[in-house]
């Protein structure tokens, strides 16, 4: 450091004009943009724990019946109404392992109410990896090993029974391959269509601009709740279960795509007025060639995220065809159609636990919305 | 004197990275001035928003004392209490950003939120607030402060937007006004008048002042001392006559020579030769029709251009300067076929002197193409002309994968080639845009236009986003690669001084229409229309015995209604644009002969 005679400081380390041409001003930047996107969706951990949570959720829909000590379906009349049981480990202050208490009902003449009574002197290991009811792994696989189950004296009733005596936790694993899948399946068709009809609105703007937005007006318009009423009522009873849970999704979807559509719109105009798809279609580029190589790949994270905190929607809108009983009929099972058996409310006043599929409901829901949060603030990574 | 404030050994970092602002320390004295000069990325913003502690989040302030003076306390605002640092802002330091357009809240009148000021520092009734607040309208320049007391933001132009935020600043009577770069997104015209503003209000309230900016111009212009910063720490800082005429550091040295100076020209030049051109515009209009807001009325014209006759010589270079609006962008677009000039129009581009001239509107596929490759675009605004999903090397490759030229291997080879030209290094082909810096990304859009082996450039204000620096760096690459390739410009600014180098042509543009016309020589050594005279004396030069002269800017940049006499618009009727055949060859302004 230098002081001159007229009061100035200057400092006296080397300095290289030229130096600054050949280098990296922001090296963390340099890197594909999903790279970027991933860097900055980490830091936000309740959007990674939803991820994670969704992910292994997801992962295991296949297994469901492998989870599941019981079939979706298989009835036990002696336990109708059973409260949870708990999976214990001591014995009088011995470690027996995981074991349960064999339970026996008995009705209470005076209240009219099943009574259960665990027996609390003999503890019944539970058995893993178990034969029990056949299922379908991944839905052609067939198997009869179950992860876990109880002895032949005893039942694993982990979050209680329902009014048949059928197992509500066996019943929601296998709900959420319906409850879950529902939304990806409308969200897909919502998607082909929002893409569809946003990108030939924003891309060729005009009449055509114009009548997509006043379709989107009026479909915006409609109440929804009867709207989803009135077309799943319209859908034949006789149909399979397999056909309806196709064709609600699908009505679903329908009727979520304007949102969709109208983002789409809005992003490809913004994005056409950036000046690299000026200068590609000044230097002479077709119209699908620069929708294909700039317009779609700096939308698509964009489109992602949007679909995630969509599909919530979706699961909520099964959920409340179903419990309305215009959704999906037993014997399929969702979370939905689980909880039309507790539209009584003073069967769930009794046996609480009837209300139990909300639960995975709200979790998944919540994951999802979370999920959708932090990939929305990670899309852009250029900003600090 | 005791300094009103000191900031000593200043730290700043980011998250667990290496300090952005690194051990910086400078003090501002009463009623006195302080620039803080540097580049974008110097840490010159930080270190003064640090003063208010309106750091961004992830920001920490590591190490380092902010002592202010004033009104008999002593307080380190480093430390201060939030509670108390809120009476601190706005009240005895006060700030104008960096963008007139985005620091009013767009919803409320601009009258009110001024007065917030005296609001919420709790001194005046609502009344009293009215009166001080319009008085402080007259103060910075309003001609009608009550009309503007009532209207909203959107209502004024960037100058006056900025002549109302220096308004909130001044409105508390402040001891400190910290100014980050208050002018930069101003035309020039503009920028002097407010600069002028500043130095005035300042001389009258007595009040210091700290002015960022990356102009050593403006520094000239404004300031007694200066603090010179690069890569967050201080290079040299000291008072500001000694420095300005002998710099000291080098980095000093380079930020004065990169300075746009108007140049002193002493003789008149030869207009360029007019019998090979390249690009010729015959009488070109566009009109946009705009509907109005109520349907009974009939819908607004646009005049964006009107009748503009430009030539470009091959091997030469045309600049069209004016200000944002005055319709140099629409004439470049239109010049290179992106938008149809208005019927009478005509466009003729003649790639090679031995081949017939093609109207640029009126062409088949195949010459659209031809066209296409020959006339090439470089885009003003770096940080959105590169796709940030593409590696360097596809963007480059990209118009020889539309034009289909070429295997793969040998665009590669070009690209290598073209990044070697300007100034950058092969192995860069692999990253991603963002990693570049402003210039970095100028020159590889100016590459990107290269690939082509184009005959002409339209460069649509390619400096105007830079750093004064790097500015002069990209017109040194410019000229060089015109004078190798045989290239022609059609170079668009609105700055004089920038295109006072690289413009062999000068059209000057105001409302659509141009008002002269010259080779930059004698433009500079006998400017004859008031606009251009207010464009060359309100040009900031790091000189201090070249103070900008406001009694001419204030007289060409004024509305075109207001002109001499001889040069006045009545409404849409201009003068017509006449050669001044007696004064010098080459030289057309628009008046009444």
């Amino acid at each position: 450091m230098t002081h001159l005679p007229d009061g100035r400081y200057v400092d006296d380390e080397p300095f290289d004009p030229q130096a600054s041409l050949l280098e990296l001003e922001r090296k963390d930047l340099d890197a594909p943009n999903w790279l970027l996107v991933w860097r900055k969706f980490k830091t936000h951990r309740l959007g990674l724990i939803s991820g994670i949570f969704l992910l292994i959720a997801y992962g295991l829909i296949p297994f469901a019946g492998f989870i599941a000590p019981y079939g979706p379906n298989q009835r036990f009349s002696e336990h109708l109404y059973s409260p949870p049981q708990s999976v214990k480990l001591f014995h009088e202050g011995e470690f027996v392992g995981p074991f349960v208490y064999p339970m026996t009902s008995e009705a209470n003449l005076e209240t009219f109410q099943w009574e259960f009574k665990p027996d609390t002197s003999r503890p019944l290991r539970l058995k893993f990896f178990c034969e029990g009811s056949t299922y379908n792994l991944a839905g052609f696989i067939e198997s009869n090993r179950h992860l876990f189950c109880a002895s032949e004296e005893a039942t694993i009733f982990i979050l209680g029974s329902d009014r048949l005596g059928r197992d509500i936790f066996s019943r929601v694993s296998y709900g959420a391959q319906l409850s879950l899948t529902v939304g990806l399946i409308g969200i897909t068709v919502s998607f082909v269509l929002g893409i569809f009809f946003g990108s030939v609105a924003g891309y060729f703007g005009g009449r055509v601009d114009w009548m997509v937005n006043r379709v989107i007006e009026i479909l915006r318009s409609l109440p929804e709740l009867p709207l989803w009423l009135a077309l799943s009522a319209a859908v034949p009873s006789n149909w399979s279960p397999v056909a309806v849970f196709f064709i609600i999704s699908i009505i679903l979807g329908i009727l979520d795509w304007p949102g969709l559509a109208r983002s789409v719109r809005a992003k490809f105009l913004s994005l056409r007025e950036e000046e690299y798809v000026r200068a590609a279609e000044m230097m002479g580029a077709t119209s699908g060639r620069v929708i294909r190589k700039h317009l779609l790949p700096n939308f698509t994270s964009h489109l992602i995220a949007s679909a995630t905190l969509s599909i919530p929607a979706m699961i909520l809108g099964e959920t409340a065809l179903s419990f309305l009983g215009l959704g999906l009929r037993a014997p399929a099972v969702s979370w939905g159609v689980m909880l039309n058996d507790a539209q009584n409310l003073t069967s769930v006043e009794i046996y609480p636990w009837l209300a139990i599929p909300m639960l995975p409901i709200v979790i998944v829901v919540l994951a999802f919305n979370f999920l959708g949060d932090g990939l929305r603030d990670s899309l852009d990574p250029y900003q600090q | 004197m005791r300094p009103l404030l000191s900031v000593e050994n200043l730290s700043i970092g980011f998250g667990k990275g290496d300090s952005v602002v690194k051990d910086v320390s400078f003090a501002v004295q009463p009623g006195e001035t302080l620039a803080l000069v540097g580049e974008s990325g110097s840490g010159k913003t930080i270190s003064c928003r640090a003063v208010l502690r309106i750091l961004p989040k992830v920001a920490q302030l590591r190490s380092g004392r902010i002592i202010l003076e004033t009104r008999g306390k002593k307080l380190d605002l480093a430390t201060l209490d939030e509670r108390l640092m809120r009476d601190v802002r706005g009240n005895t330091v006060s700030m104008i950003f960096q963008e007139p357009m985005r620091s009013l809240s767009p919803l409320h009148r601009i009258g009110n939120q001024v007065s917030e000021v005296l609001w919420l520092h709790g001194r005046k009734s609502e009344r009293e607030a009215r009166n001080v607040v319009l008085e402080c309208f007259e103060r910075v320049g309003f001609p009608e402060p009550e009309r503007t007391y009532r209207s909203y933001p959107f209502e004024l132009s960037g100058g006056m937007r900025q002549r109302a935020m220096i308004a909130m600043a001044m409105v508390a009577k402040p001891d400190l006004l910290i100014a980050d770069e208050p002018t930069t997104a101003l035309d020039v015209t503009t920028q002097a008048q407010v600069l002028g503003l500043m130095k005035d209000l300042q001389r009258e309230t007595g009040m210091a002042m700290i002015l960022v900016t990356h102009d050593l111009g403006v520094v000239a212009n404004m300031a007694e001392q200066v603090v010179v910063m690069h890569k967050g720490r201080v290079m040299e800082s000291g008072p500001a006559e000694p420095m300005l005429r002998a710099p000291a550091h080098p980095y000093t040295k380079a930020l004065f020579d990169a300075a746009p100076e108007i140049p002193d020209a002493e003789v008149v030049a030869i207009p360029p030769s007019r019998d090979d051109l390249i690009l010729e515009m015959k009488s070109v209009s566009k009109t946009y029709t705009l509907r109005a807001g109520k349907g009974w009325k009939a819908p607004t014209l646009i005049h964006a251009c009107r009748e503009i006759d430009l030539r470009v010589t091959r091997g030469e270079t045309l600049a069209i300067v004016g200000e944002s609006g005055s319709g140099k962008t629409t004439a470049a677009r239109i010049a290179l076929g992106a938008e149809p000039p208005d019927p009478g129009g005509e466009v003729l581009f003649r790639p090679d002197p031995s081949r017939p001239t093609v109207p640029v509107h009126d062409m088949d596929r195949e010459s659209r193409t031809a066209f296409q490759k020959q006339a090439q675009m470089v885009f003003q605004d770096p940080y959105s002309s590169l796709s940030p999903r593409m590696r360097i090397q596809d963007t480059l490759m990209e118009p020889l994968d539309i034009h289909r030229i070429g295997t793969r291997s040998e665009r590669r080879e070009k690209a290598a080639e073209m990044l070697r030209l300007v100034g950058l290094s092969p192995d860069m082909l692999k990253r991603y845009p963002h990693a570049f810096s402003g210039g970095q990304r100028q020159r590889l859009s100016i590459a990107r236009a290269l690939m082509l082996d184009p005959a002409l450039i339209v460069c649509d204000e390619p400096t105007s986003a830079l750093d004064v620096s790097v500015q002069d760096q990209i017109l040194r690459l410019l000229e060089e690669i015109r004078d190798q390739h045989n290239l022609s410009y059609l170079f668009i600014s609105h700055d004089l001084a920038v295109v006072a180098r690289i413009a062999d042509e000068v059209a000057v543009m105001r409302r659509g229409l141009i008002v002269e016309q010259a080779p930059p020589e004698t433009l500079f050594y006998n400017p004859q229309h008031p606009y251009t005279k207010a464009l060359i004396a309100a040009q900031p030069e790091p000189d201090i015995d070249r103070p900008i002269d406001l009694k001419l800017v204030a007289q060409g940049a004024g509305a075109p209604e207001h002109w001499p006499e001889a040069f006045r618009f009545n409404g849409s009727d201009a003068p017509p644009l006449v050669g001044m055949k007696h004064l010098e060859p080459g030289h057309k302004v628009r008046c009444h002969a």
